[in-house]
C-alpha cells in the first residue's frame, strides 16, 4: 500500500492511495496562496495600481519591468493570477480510478486533473459539496474573467531569472507548472463527473475495496472517508470539526480500528480560539460603524459566512446596529443563501428541528426579508443605486487580489474610519494587503477556523486508536514561528509518519487476509474436527472461483463417470495429477500400539529395534521395514501395492491429516 | 435450514392500511405501520427489531403512535427526513377528525405523537444504517411523494426490498423511484395499478388542463379532491405554469393550513424533488405560486368560474364537499379506496348520505384521471428488472388484479412470486454462503496457478479452514500446523522395484530417466549428477544387489503428498523397461 503526496498544503491535501488493485485519489486541493505573489485585479481602472514602478535589479538592469512591478517594498507579479497545481508527474493520473471529496474547499483542483490527466474514473462527493464547490468555482472563474488581463507574464519564471528575485518570489515554489484559472465549461465537464453519495453510504470500487463518507462536522455535506475492505481499514481525516456550528456533528466512532488514518486538514491558526474570534468580529464591527465607518469583510461565499450573519442576527438589534445595512456582493450569493437553505439532511440537529417546523434553518432568511441583508451579483447594476455608507460588505476573494473585495479596498483603503476584518484563514492577512500599502483603513485579524486543533486531535486520536498515522510534516513539528511550542504539534504513539510534497509513503501494513465466501453446499460437506478447545479444523478440497474480485469456494465437481469403452484410453489420462495434493500430517505414532493394531491385522514375525531416535518396526516375513520417529515415518518395502497400502492406511490411522 | 418470512398484516391483497412483517436471519423487522387496528397483538414488543414505513401517508404510518406507544414497541423507527417533518402533522390531523369529529375513544393522543417521533431515527438516502451488528437497512428513492423510500433490509448476504408506494415516472415535482442492482432473496412491492398500463403522463396531463380550461371557460367551477401533500403540489405547479403560459386570470385557491404548509415543507426539501425543479430553484422556486393563493371559505360563494384543489380524497369524509353549490365539475386524479366519498361518485353514484343523514345530490360533472403517483404494470416490471430480486410479493393490491401480475412476474423474469392475504405467512427458504477469510499466500498461489493455460477440468484448492468461534479462515495446510504449533509428521514410503538388467547402475538409471521422460511428458523429470533420477519430488536410485548381478534394484522414495505419482510409477517401473534401441 502507498501513498503518493501530491500537495504540500496540509489544509488543502491532494494525496492518491494505490490500496488493493485500486488508485484513489483523496481531495484535490488548490493552492492558491501564489496567487499573493500577483498585482490586485481591480473591476476598475485604478491609477494606483498602473502607476507603480517597474522592478529593476540593483545594478539597475530592468528588463523586467513590464512584468514586476514594486509597492511598499514588495515585488508583484503584474499579471494574470496563477495557482500552484498538484503534483501532476509523480504519478500517472490517468490510472486514478476514483477521487473522492471531503468538503468544497478541496475539490478546487478538480477540473485540471480531471480534464488534462486523461482521468477516465468517477468522483464521488456530497451533494451540499458538489453544489457549493460548484458556486465557488463559479465564483473564482467569474472573478478573473470578468476583469480580462492582455498580459501573461513568463519571464520572471526562468529559473535563473527567478534567484535574481527577493523574497518571496525567489522562494517560490514550482513556478513553472503555475496554472490559470480554468474556465466554466471545464468546471461543468468535471462536475459532470461526480457522483453523489450519501454519509454512511457503502460504495463498492470493482469489488475489492469499499468506501464510506462519514459526517466531518467541518461545513455543509464535509466528510471523511473510510477506504476499507473486509480485513484492511483506511481512514481518511480532513477538515474535520468538533464545534458545534451549522452542519451536522462529526462521526468519530466509525474512524475506530483504522489500520492507518491520514490525517489533514487540522485548523490553520492553533492558537486562536472560534468563539472569542467571533466575539471580537462582532465588536470590531460595531465599534467601526458606530464611528460612521464602513466595515470589509473579504470571505468566501459560503461556510462561515452563514454563521457569521446568524450571529449578526442576533446581536445586530442588541448593539443598535438594525439601521446598518449588511451587503453580501458575489456572483453565487444569492445561490449561496438559497442552497444553504435546502440542505436540511446535513445540518446540525438544532437546525434540522427548524426545517420540521417548517421554517428556513438559517437566520438569514429573515434579515434578507426585513431588507437588512442585501445581495447582489457585483458591485455594478443595482449595488450602486442602494448602495449606503456606513455598511457592512462582506464580498471575495479572501485574497484580495481578485474579485470586489479589490474595489472595496481601493475605495475605502484610505480613510482610517473604515475596518477591514480578516476572517478567512488560509491567507496571510498581511501579505494579503502587502499591494494595498500605505494603507490608512485599520486591518483586524479574526480568522475563524473550525477545524481540529492539536488538543482534539490528541483526544480524537486517543479515542480511535489508529494502528499509524500519516500527516504532512507540518503537524509534526511546532510552526516555524513558535518553536518552544510543542503542543503544537502531533502526539501520538507510534509516532507519525510524515509526508511532503512529491514524496511516496508505503504504508507501513501487511495484507494477510481476503475475504472468501463458502458455498453452503461445499460448507454442509466438511468434516470439522476439534484440535484445541474452540478451535476446529476441516481439510477443504474446492474450487475457487473468482468474479469481480470477489471469491467463492464451490463444492469440488463430482468426479466424472467412466465412459464406455468405446473411447480409446490415452496412456496419458492415466498418469495422476501431480497438482492434486495430499493433505499434510501431524500427530507422532506410538510403537506399542501400533504394533498391537499390526498384529491384529494379520502380520506376525513382529520385531521391534530401538534406534536413536525412535524405533524400526521389521515385518521379517514381507521383508518390510518401518522407520517410525518422533515427526517421521519410513515405510521402506518390495514392489508389493497391496501390502503398502495397507500399512500405509495402518499408519494413517495414528495421524491427523492437514 | 435459514429462511426469510413475511407476514402481511395489511395490504395483504387489499389496498390501504401497509403493515408487513418480515423476519430475516432471526431479526424482525415491521415495514410500514399503517392505521389498522385488527392484527395488532402479534408486532408486540421484543418482537420487532425496526419499523420503517416507507412515506408519510397514513395508510403507511397512521398506528405508528398506536404501535409504539399503546402497544408498546421500543425499539428504533426509521424513516426519511421528509417523512419525519411530515408525519407527525398528518397523524396529528388524523387524531383530531378521529378524536374531536367522530369521538372515538382509545385513541393516541398528541403527546403520544410526540414520545413516539422521539424514537425515530432519520435516514439519508444510500445510507448504510447500521441497526445492530448484523441487520442493516438502506434506503432508495421512491418518488410516490416527498420523502417516499423503499428499504432494503439485509442480514449478511440475505436481503429483502420494500419497496413502499413508488412511482417509476418522474412527474412534475418528483423524480422516479430507483434502485441498482442489489439482487434481494425477495422483492415485496406494491401492486395498486397491477393490469393498469397507463399512456403518457403528458397525454394525461393535456386531457386535464383541457377539461379544466373547458370547464373555467363556461364559467364553471372545478373541484379538484386531491390529497393535501404530493398531488396538491403537482396539480398546482402543472396549473401554475399553464396559466402562466395561457394567461389565464381564473383564480385558484389552495386550501389553508395543510397545504400551505405542505408547499413550505417542499420548498425546504427541494433535494428530493426532480432534476428540473433543483437546477432552477435558486431563480424560482417551483413551490412559489404566483397565480395559486390561499383559499378563505368567503370565496367559495363567489360567482365565476374557480379552481379549487383541495381535501382529501379517499377519507369517507372529505371537507371539499362541505361547500355546496354549483360545481360544475370535479375531476378525481387518484385511486379511490372503497366505501369513501370519491369511490361513490365515481361509481355513478348520485346522491350522497353525509354525515348527519344529510342527503347530497350529485349534480355535477364527474371525470377520473389516473394522476395517481403509483408504479403501474410497466413500472413494476421494470422495478423487478432493476433489482434482480430471486423471488417476489406482491402488496398492496386487489387480489384479482395481482393474481395476473404475479403469472406475468413468473413468465418474464422466472422467478417465484408470492400474494399472501393479510395475516398469512410466506416462507422462503435460503442458503446464504458462509462469509471468511482466505490467507492472502494461498490466495495469490491459486490465482497464479489459475492464470496457466489449464485443462478443461477446474483446479482444485486445497487448504485448512481453521473455525474459532464464528470466525472462519482458510489457510494453506502448513500455515495451519504453524499457527497451531504443531509439527508436521513426514510419511515416506521407499519401494523396491527389481528388473532383469544386466548392465551397470548408472546405464540402468539413463535408461529410466529416458523411458520416464517419454512417457511422463507433464512432468518434471531430471537425471541428477550422482546418477539417481528425479520426477517432480520422487527419487528414483537404482542399486545393485550383491547377489545377482543381472538384476537390478530400483528403489523408488516419495512422501505421502506424492502418494498417487508414486504408486503410479512403481507400478509402471515393473512392467519394465522398453528395450533401448542398440
Amino acid at each position: 500500500m502507498k501513498l503518493y503526496c501530491l500537495s504540500g498544503h496540509p489544509t488543502l491535501p491532494c494525496n492518491v492511495l494505490k490500496f488493493k488493485s485500486t488508485t484513489i485519489m483523496l481531495d484535490c486541493g488548490l493552492d492558491m496562496t501564489s496567487t499573493l505573489n500577483f498585482l490586485p485585479l481591480p473591476l476598475v481602472q485604478s491609477p494606483r495600481l498602473s502607476s507603480l514602478p517597474g522592478w529593476s535589479l540593483k545594478d539597475g538592469n530592468a528588463f523586467l519591468d513590464k512584468e514586476l512591478k514594486e509597492c511598499s517594498g514588495h515585488v508583484f507579479v503584474d499579471s494574470v493570477p496563477e495557482f500552484c497545481l498538484p503534483e501532476t508527474e509523480l504519478i500517472d493520473l490517468s490510472t486514478v480510478d476514483v477521487i473522492l471529496i471531503s468538503n468544497y474547499h478541496c475539490m478546487m483542483a478538480l477540473p485540471y486533473i480531471t480534464e488534462h490527466t486523461g482521468f477516465t474514473g468517477t468522483v464521488y462527493a456530497t451533494e451540499p459539496t458538489v453544489q457549493i464547490g460548484r458556486l465557488l468555482m463559479e465564483e473564482l472563474v467569474n472573478f478573473i474573467e470578468r476583469v480580462p488581463k492582455a498580459q501573461s507574464a513568463s519571464l520572471w519564471k526562468n529559473k535563473d531569472v527567478q534567484r535574481l528575485l527577493p523574497s518571496p518570489l525567489k522562494d517560490a515554489v514550482e513556478v513553472s507548472t503555475w496554472r490559470r484559472c480554468y474556465t466554466m465549461q471545464e468546471v461543468n465537464s468535471a462536475l459532470s463527473k461526480i457522483q453523489l453519495v450519501g454519509y454512511s453510504q457503502k460504495i463498492e470500487l470493482f469489488g475489492a475495496v469499499q468506501v464510506t463518507p462519514l459526517s466531518s462536522g467541518y461545513a455543509l455535506g464535509s466528510s471523511n472517508w473510510i477506504i476499507q475492505s473486509h480485513y484492511e481499514k483506511v481512514s481518511y481525516v480532513s477538515g474535520s470539526s468538533l464545534l458545534t456550528t451549522h452542519p451536522q456533528p462529526m462521526d468519530q466512532a466509525s474512524l475506530k480500528n483504522s489500520d492507518v488514518l491520514v490525517l489533514t486538514g487540522l485548523t490553520q491558526i492553533p492558537t486562536a480560539n472560534p468563539d472569542g474570534m467571533v466575539g471580537e468580529f462582532c465588536s470590531n464591527l460595531a465599534l467601526t460603524v458606530r464611528n460612521g465607518g464602513n466595515v470589509l469583510v473579504p470571505c468566501y461565499p459560503s461556510g462561515v459566512i452563514y454563521d457569521l450573519l446568524e450571529c449578526l442576527y442576533q446581536y445586530i438589534d442588541s448593539a443598535g446596529l438594525s439601521s446598518v445595512p449588511l451587503y453580501f456582493i458575489s456572483p453565487v450569493a444569492n445561490s449561496s443563501l438559497e442552497f444553504s437553505q435546502i440542505f436540511a439532511e446535513w445540518l446540525c440537529h438544532n437546525k434540522q428541528s427548524k426545517v420540521y417546523l417548517p421554517e428556513p434553518p438559517f437566520p438569514h432568511a429573515e434579515l434578507i426579508q426585513t431588507n437588512k441583508l442585501k445581495h447582489y451579483p457585483s458591485i455594478h447594476g443595482d449595488f450602486s443605486n442602494d448602495f449606503r455608507q456606513p455598511c457592512v460588505v462582506f464580498t471575495g476573494h479572501p485574497s484580495l487580489r481578485f474579485g470586489d473585495v479589490v474595489h472595496f479596498m481601493e475605495l475605502w483603503g484610505k480613510s482610517s474610519l473604515n475596518t477591514v476584518i480578516f476572517t478567512e484563514p488560509d491567507f496571510s492577512y498581511l501579505e494579503a494587503l502587502a499591494p494595498y500599502q500605505p494603507l490608512a483603513m485599520k486591518c483586524i485579524y479574526c480568522p475563524i477556523d473550525t477545524r481540529l486543533n492539536f488538543i482534539q486531535v490528541s483526544k480524537l486520536l486517543k479515542e480511535v486508536q489508529p494502528l499509524h498515522v500519516v500527516c504532512p510534516e507540518q503537524y509534526t513539528q511546532p510552526p516555524p514561528a513558535q518553536p518552544h511550542r510543542t503542543d503544537l504539534a502531533i502526539d501520538c504513539q507510534p509516532p507519525a509518519t510524515s509526508y511532503r510534497r512529491a514524496e511516496v509513503l508505503t504504508l507501513p501494513f501487511k495484507r494477510r487476509y481476503e475475504k472468501i465466501e463458502i458455498m453452503p453446499e461445499l460448507a454442509d460437506s466438511l468434516v470439522p474436527m476439534e484440535i484445541k478447545p474452540g478451535i476446529s479444523l476441516a481439510t477443504v478440497s474446492a474450487v475457487l472461483h473468482t468474479k469481480d474480485n470477489k471469491h467463492v469456494l464451490q463444492p469440488p465437481p463430482r468426479p466424472a463417470q467412466p465412459t464406455s469403452g468405446k473411447k480409446r484410453k490415452r496412456v496419458s489420462d492415466d498418469i495422476p495429477d501431480c497438482k492434486v495434493l495430499k493433505p499434510l500430517l501431524s500427530g507422532s505414532i506410538p510403537v506399542e500400539q501400533f504394533v498391537q493394531t499390526l498384529e491384529k491385522h494379520g502380520f506376525s514375525d513382529i520385531k521391534v529395534e530401538d534406534t536413536a531416535k525412535g524405533h524400526i518396526v521389521l515385518l521379517q516375513e514381507a521383508e518390510t521395514l518401518i522407520q517410525i520417529e518422533e515427526d517421521s515415518t519410513h515405510i521402506i518395502c518390495d514392489n508389493d501395492e497391496m501390502l503398502r497400502v495397507r500399512l500405509r492406511d495402518l499408519v494413517l490411522k495414528f495421524l491427523q491429516k492437514f | 435450514m435459514p429462511e426469510i418470512r413475511v407476514t402481511p398484516l395489511g395490504a395483504g391483497q387489499d389496498v390501504g392500511r401497509s403493515c408487513i412483517l418480515v423476519s430475516i436471519a432471526g431479526k424482525n423487522v415491521m415495514l410500514d405501520c399503517g392505521m389498522h387496528m385488527g392484527f395488532s397483538d402479534d408486532g408486540g414488543p421484543g418482537l420487532t427489531c425496526a419499523a420503517s414505513p416507507s412515506h408519510f401517508h397514513l395508510d403507511h404510518c397512521g398506528a405508528l403512535p398506536y404501535f409504539s406507544e399503546m402497544v408498546g414497541y421500543d425499539g428504533p423507527i426509521y424513516m426519511t427526513h421528509p417523512t419525519q417533518a411530515i408525519c407527525p402533522i398528518l397523524l396529528e390531523d388524523y387524531r383530531k377528525i378521529a378524536v374531536d369529529k367522530k369521538g372515538e375513544a382509545n385513541f393516541f393522543t398528541s403527546q403520544m405523537i410526540k414520545d413516539c417521533m422521539k424514537k425515530v431515527v432519520a435516514v439519508h438516502l444510500h445510507q448504510t444504517v447500521q441497526v445492530d451488528d448484523e441487520l442493516e437497512i438502506k434506503a432508495y428513492y421512491a418518488g410516490h411523494v416527498l420523502g417516499a423510500a423503499m428499504f432494503q433490509i439485509k442480514v449478511g448476504s440475505e436481503s429483502v426490498v420494500y419497496t413502499g408506494d413508488y412511482n417509476m415516472t418522474p412527474d412534475r415535482h418528483l423524480g422516479a423511484a430507483w434502485i441498482d442492482k442489489c439482487r434481494p432473496n425477495l422483492l415485496i412491492t406494491e401492486s395498486t395499478y397491477a393490469t393498469t398500463i397507463r399512456d403518457s403522463k403528458r397525454c394525461r396531463e393535456r386531457d386535464f388542463l383541457k377539461k379544466v380550461h373547458e370547464t373555467v371557460e363556461r364559467g364553471g367551477k372545478v373541484l379538484i379532491p386531491v390529497f393535501a401533500l404530493g398531488r396538491a403540489q403537482e396539480l398546482c405547479i402543472l396549473l401554475e405554469t399553464f396559466w402562466e403560459r395561457m394567461n389565464l386570470k381564473v383564480p385558484i385557491y389552495f386550501s389553508t393550513g395543510l397545504t400551505e404548509k405542505a408547499n413550505h415543507y417542499y420548498k425546504l426539501f427541494i433535494t428530493w424533488t426532480n432534476q428540473k425543479i433543483r437546477k432552477t430553484f435558486v431563480q424560482r422556486n417551483m413551490f412559489e405560486f404566483k397565480h395559486i393563493k390561499a383559499f378563505d371559505r368567503a370565496f367559495a360563494d363567489n360567482p365565476g368560474p374557480m379552481v379549487r384543489p383541495c381535501g382529501d380524497r379517499c377519507c369517507p369524509r372529505a371537507p371539499s364537499f362541505h361547500i355546496r353549490g354549483a360545481w360544475e365539475g370535479v375531476i378525481m386524479p387518484g385511486y379511490c379506496v372503497q366505501g369513501t366519498v370519491g369511490h361513490k361518485i365515481l361509481s355513478g353514484q348520485r346522491k350522497l348520505e353525509m354525515e348527519g343523514r344529510q342527503v347530497l345530490e350529485v349534480k355535477m360533472q364527474v371525470e377520473y384521471m389516473s394522476f395517481s403517483a403509483h408504479a403501474d404494470a410497466k413500472g413494476i416490471m421494470q422495478l423487478v428488472g432493476q433489482a434482480e430480486p430471486e423471488s417476489v410479493l406482491l402488496v398492496h393490491g386487489e387480489a384479482k388484479k395481482m393474481e395476473f401480475l404475479k403469472q406475468k412476474i413468473e413468465q418474464e423474469f422466472r422467478v417465484n412470486c408470492y400474494m399472501p392475504a393479510n395475516g398469512e405467512t410466506v416462507v422462503l427458504p435460503t442458503s446464504p454462503s458462509i462469509p471468511g477469510g482466505i490467507s492472502l499466500g494461498l490466495l495469490k498461489r491459486e490465482m497464479a496457478q489459475g492464470l496457466l493455460p489449464e485443462a478443461k477440468r477446474p483446479r482444485l484448492l486445497h487448504g485448512t479452514l481453521i473455525m474459532k468461534d464464528s470466525n472462519f479462515r482458510l489457510v494453506s495446510s502448513e500455515q495451519a500446523l504453524k499457527e497451531l504449533g504443531l509439527a508436521e509428521h513426514q510419511l515416506r514410503f521407499t519401494c523396491r522395484v527389481h528388473l532383469h538388467d544386466t548392465r551397470k547402475e548408472q546405464e540402468t538409471a539413463m535408461r529410466v530417466y529416458s523411458h520416464l521422460k517419454s512417457v511422463l511428458k507433464d512432468h518434471c523429470v531430471q537425471h541428477l549428477p550422482d546418477g539417481s533420477v528425479t520426477v517432480e519430488s520422487i527419487l528414483i536410485q537404482a542399486a545393485a544387489p550383491s547377489e545377482d548381478p543381472a538384476t537390478k534394484v530400483l528403489l523408488v522414495s516419495w512422501t505421502y503428498q506424492d502418494e498417487e505419482l508414486g504408486s503410479y510409477l512403481t507400478s509402471l517401473l515393473k512392467k519394465g523397461l522398453p528395450q533401448a534401441p542398440s
